[in-house]
C-alpha cells in the first residue's frame, strides 16, 4: 500500500485553480521531492496532504486514512515542517516540544524522551533550556524539524527543510532525512535546492501552475528529458579506429584526439563490450565514465518546454 | 500499515491544552500582566476611595440617592475595566498567531477546529475574567470594611453576569474580526466595530444604573446572550483550517466580487422570462422559513401596537371615525393623492423604507431591518386598537384606510423582511467552503433578485392602490352612518 496516495487532487480558491489533477504514489521508505517555481502549488499540495486544506476535487489517502473521511487520523499520521517555522518565541524548546507532543497525543514521558533524543541528534541539546526567541534561524529550522518528527509519524512532509541553514547544519538535516527513509517512512520534500533534491529523491515531481509536468526517478527523468546517458572514453594513445569498435547500440556524438563521447541506452551492456573490443585491439583505456548532467539542466528543460508549449499559438 | 483510527481526544481536553499554553504565554508578557495587576489591585482601591468620598460629599448636601446609585455603578466599572483587555488578548491570540506564522504548525496537529477555537476563547477570557472577579472582590471587601455596604445578591449576580457576557461578546467578536485579517494591525483597526457598540452598551448600562431600573439589566443580559451565541456561531464557522489558510483576505477584489454577485443574480437565465422563472422557482422557495418567521413577527408587531394602545391611549375625539369620510377624497387629493405625483411620492417613500430596512438589516444580522418593517404594522395595530377603545368600528377603519393597499403591501413587507433576514444571517453561517464575502455577495444577489423581481413590482402596484383606490374606498366607507 502507498503511504501517500493522491488521485486527481485539485484545489480551487474562488475561481483560481492552485492545484490540478495531481496523482502521487509514494511508498513507505521512499522520498518524493517536489520541485517547482514559486507559486506553482507545492505548498497547497503539502497542505492538502497534511489535511489542513480540503481538496476541491480528488482524493488523498495518507497511511491508509482517507483525508475526506478521517482528517484527524491523517494529521496524526503526518509530521509537517512548514515553510515558516512559526515557533512560540517565549517558550523553551522542551516545553514547546512537550506541548506539540501532547497535541499529537504522545504521553508526556514518551514526548520528553523523544524530545531529548531528537534535540541531541540535531545538536540542540545544549540550547534546550533557552527561549526560542534567542535561537538563530538555523536552530529554529532544526527545532521545527524536531517538532515534525516528535510523534514518529509515518509520513513526513517537509517544506524547504534546509532553507535557512548553514552548510554543516543543512548536511546534518539532509543526512537525518536520508536516514528516516530507511526507517520505512514516506517523505515528501519541497525544495528549490536541486543538489539536495538529487541527493534525496527516489521520485521527483516537477509542478508548474498546479499541474505535475514531470514525474519519475531522477535518472529516468534525466534520460527522458536529456536523452540517453553520455559516456566519455579516454585512451592513453590516439583514438584511431576506436569509433568503429562501438557496439551497435552506442552512437558517437563528439570526439577529440584521445577521447570520444557517445550515447547509449544500455551502458551496462555496451560499455563492457567496448572495453573488451579495445582490450583485444591493445588500446589502453585511461577512463570510461558517464558525463554528468545536472538536475538543473533537466529542470530548466522541463519547465522551459512547458513554457514554450504554453506560449505556442494553438 | 494500519488504518485503525486512534480514539478522538475529548473536546475539552484538547481545548484546555491549547488554553494552557496560551495562558502561560500571556503570563510571560509584562504588557498583559501589568494592566491586569493594576486593574485588579490598584483600581478597585481607587474606586473604594472615590465611592467613600462621593458618598460623604453627596450626603452632606442631602442627596444620598446619588451615592446609592454611584456605588453599584462603580462596581460595574471595576468589573468591566479588566475584561477590556480580553479584546486585546483575543486579537493577539487569533490574528497575532496568524501574523507570526505560528498558526500552521498548530493547524497541522490532530486537534480539531472546535478544540482550537474553544482553547483560544478560554485563553482570551480566563485571565481578564479572573482579574475582573478579583477586582470586584477587592472593591466589595473595601466597601464592606469602610462604609459597611454589601450588594444585594441580585445586583451582584447581574454585574457578574454582565461582565462575563460582555467579555464573551468582545472575544467572540474579536474572533470574527481576526478571521478577516492577517495582521494584528488590521485587526486593531477593525476592533472599533466591537469597541464602539460595547462603549455604547456601557453608557446605556450606566444610565440604567443611575436611573435605578436594575430589572432592565436582565434584558441587556438576554441581548448579550443572543449576541454571544450569534458571534460564537460565526466564529466557529470562520475559525477553520480552510478559512484560515485557504484564502487571500486582505485584498479587495472588486472584479471577483462583481462576478460572484452577477453570477448569483443572473443565475442560469438567458432571458428576462427565464430569469423570472428562476426567481420564482429557486430564490423564492429558499425564503420559506424566513417568510414564516416574518409573518409571525409582523403579527407580533400588530399585537405590540394593540398592547401599546392600552398603555398610551389617544384621546377619543382624535380617533373618532364618524363623519371623517365627508370630503375625505378632496382632502387626500390636496395631499397629492389621486395623482401621478402622489403615486411617485408613495413609491419613492416605500422604496426608501425598504432600502433603509435592508441597510440596517445588513449591519444587525437582519434585526433592525425587520424591526423597521414591523413598525408600520405596529402603528396600524395601535390606531385600530385606539379606534376600538374610543368605541369606534376598528374593522371598518382597517377596511377603509388600510386594507385596499395592505393587500399588496403586507406581502411585499413579508418578502422584503424575509430577504433582509436571510441577507443579515448570511454572515453568521456562510455555507461550507465559501468565504464570508462570497456568502454575503451571494445572499445580496438573492436579496436583489427578490427585491427587483417581486417586491418592487408589488410596491408599485400597492402604491397605485394606495393613491388611487384607498382614498375612494375610505371616502365611501367612512362617509357616515
Amino acid at each position: 500500500m502507498d503511504a501517500i496516495f493522491t488521485e486527481a487532487l485539485t484545489k480551487e480558491f474562488d475561481g483560481f485553480t492552485a492545484v490540478e489533477d495531481v496523482n502521487l504514489h509514494v511508498a513507505a521508505g521512499q522520498i518524493l521531492v517536489l520541485l517547482g517555481p514559486n507559486g506553482a502549488g507545492k505548498t497547497t499540495t503539502i497542505r492538502m496532504l497534511a489535511s489542513i486544506l480540503r481538496p476541491t476535487r480528488g482524493r488523498v489517502v495518507i497511511a491508509g486514512f482517507d483525508a475526506s473521511v478521517d482528517p484527524v487520523a491523517v494529521r496524526r499520521s503526518v509530521g509537517l515542517l512548514t515553510e515558516h517555522h512559526g515557533l512560540y518565541t517565549r517558550m523553551r524548546a522542551r516545553e514547546y516540544l512537550r506541548f506539540f507532543g501532547r497535541a499529537y497525543g504522545v504521553a508526556r514521558p514518551e514526548a520528553d524522551r523523544r524530545a531529548d533524543e531528537l534535540l541531541e541528534r540535531y545538536d540542540l541539546g545544549e540550547s534546550a533550556g533557552r527561549r526560542l526567541g534567542e535561537y538563530s534561524k538555523g536552530m529554529r529550522q532544526k527545532l521545527a524539524l524536531v517538532r515534525a518528527l516528535l510523534h514518529d509519524p509515518q509520513v513526513l512532509l517537509l517544506d524547504e527543510p534546509t532553507s535557512a541553514m548553514d552548510p554543516a547544519s543543512a548536511r546534518t538535516v539532509r543526512q537525518g532525512i536520508a536516514s528516516l527513509r530507511s526507517a520505512e517512512r514516506a517523505i515528501v520534500v519541497c525544495t528549490h535546492n536541486l543538489t539536495e533534491a538529487e541527493l534525496l529523491a527516489d521520485q521527483l515531481a516537477i509542478i508548474r501552475r498546479g499541474r505535475i509536468i514531470a514525474l519519475g526517478g531522477p535518472h529516468e527523468l534525466k534520460r527522458a528529458m536529456l536523452g540517453d546517458p553520455i559516456m566519455e572514453l579516454r585512451l592513453s594513445g590516439s583514438l584511431d579506429g576506436a569509433v568503429r569498435l562501438l557496439p551497435p547500440g552506442a552512437r558517437p556524438i563528439e570526439s577529440g584526439d584521445t577521447w570520444l563521447r557517445y550515447r547509449t541506452a544500455h551502458p551496462e551492456v555496451d560499455n563492457p563490450l567496448l572495453l573488451q573490443a579495445l582490450a583485444e585491439k591493445g588500446m589502453a583505456v585511461v577512463t570510461l565514465s558517464e558525463v554528468g548532467r545536472s538536475l538543473e539542466d533537466m529542470y530548466l528543460q522541463v519547465v522551459g518546454a512547458a513554457d514554450e508549449a504554453e506560449a505556442a499559438p494553438t | 500499515m494500519s488504518a485503525i483510527p486512534a480514539p478522538a481526544r475529548p473536546l475539552l481536553s484538547g481545548a484546555m491544552l491549547v488554553a494552557g499554553r496560551e495562558i502561560r504565554d500571556q503570563l510571560r508578557d509584562w504588557r498583559i500582566l501589568a494592566p491586569i495587576a493594576l486593574l485588579t489591585l490598584f483600581f478597585p482601591v481607587l474606586m473604594n476611595f472615590t465611592a467613600r468620598e462621593a458618598v460623604g460629599f453627596v450626603n452632606r448636601y442631602g442627596a444620598p440617592l446619588i451615592g446609592e446609585r454611584l456605588i453599584p455603578f462603580l462596581l460595574m466599572v471595576v468589573g468591566f475595566f479588566p475584561i477590556s483587555i480580553s479584546l486585546v488578548i483575543a486579537l493577539e491570540s487569533f490574528a497575532g498567531e496568524r501574523e507570526r506564522l505560528s498558526l500552521e504548525p498548530l493547524l497541522a496537529t490532530p486537534l480539531t477546529d472546535a478544540q482550537l477555537y474553544l482553547g483560544k476563547m478560554i485563553a482570551s477570557l480566563m485571565p481578564p475574567l479572573t482579574a475582573s472577579y478579583l477586582g470586584i472582590g477587592v472593591y466589595l471587601i473595601g466597601l464592606a470594611v469602610q462604609i459597611g455596604w454589601t450588594p444585594p445578591p441580585a445586583l451582584l449576580l447581574q454585574v457578574l453576569l454582565l461582565t462575563t457576557g460582555q467579555a464573551v461578546v468582545m472575544v467572540s467578536g474579536a474572533v470574527v474580526i481576526s478571521s478577516q485579517t492577517t495582521s494584528v494591525r488590521a485587526a486593531n483597526l477593525l476592533a472599533s466595530f466591537i469597541i464602539i457598540p460595547i462603549s455604547q452598551l456601557i453608557i446605556g448600562e450606566s444610565m440604567i444604573m443611575f436611573w435605578g431600573r436594575y430589572s432592565i439589566l436582565w434584558w441587556i443580559l438576554l441581548a448579550l446572550l443572543i449576541m454571544a451565541i450569534v458571534l460564537g456561531r460565526m466564529g466557529m464557522q470562520m475559525f477553520n483550517r480552510e478559512e484560515l489558510l485557504g484564502r487571500e483576505i486582505d485584498i479587495l477584489n472588486l472584479r471577483l466580487g462583481w462576478r460572484v454577485f452577477w453570477e448569483a443574480f443572473r443565475g442560469e437565465a438567458n432571458s428576462l422570462t427565464s430569469w423570472y422563472r428562476s426567481v420564482l422557482s429557486e430564490t423564492l422557495p429558499r425564503l420559506r422559513g424566513a417568510l414564516l418567521l416574518m409573518a409571525g413577527l409582523l403579527a407580533a408587531g400588530y399585537a405590540i401596537g394593540v398592547h401599546l394602545a392600552s398603555i398610551y391611549t389617544l384621546p377619543a375625539d382624535l380617533v373618532r371615525l364618524e363623519g371623517i369620510g365627508e370630503g375625505l377624497a378632496e382632502q387626500m387629493a390636496r395631499f397629492g393623492m389621486l395623482s401621478g405625483r402622489g403615486l411617485a411620492w408613495v413609491v419613492i417613500n416605500n422604496v426608501r423604507a425598504m432600502a433603509l430596512a435592508s441597510l440596517l438589516g445588513g449591519f444587525t444580522f437582519g434585526v433592525l431591518g425587520v424591526v423597521l418593517l414591523m413598525t408600520p404594522i405596529g402603528l396600524v395595530g395601535y390606531f385600530a386598537a385606539n379606534v376600538a377603545l374610543a368605541g369606534g368600528d376598528a374593522p371598518r377603519f382597517l377596511l377603509a384606510l388600510v386594507a385596499p393597499h395592505a393587500l399588496l403591501e403586507v406581502p411585499a413587507a413579508l418578502l422584503a423582511g424575509a430577504a433582509i433576514m436571510r441577507l443579515g444571517l448570511a454572515v453568521i453561517s456562510p455555507p461550507e467552503g465559501r468565504s464570508l464575502g462570497h456568502a454575503w455577495l451571494t445572499a445580496l444577489a438573492r436579496w436583489a433578485r427578490i427585491m427587483a423581481g417581486i417586491v418592487l413590482p408589488i410596491l408599485i402596484a400597492a402604491a397605485t392602490l394606495e393613491v388611487f383606490v384607498t382614498p375612494l374606498v375610505a371616502a365611501r366607507l367612512l362617509a357616515g352612518p
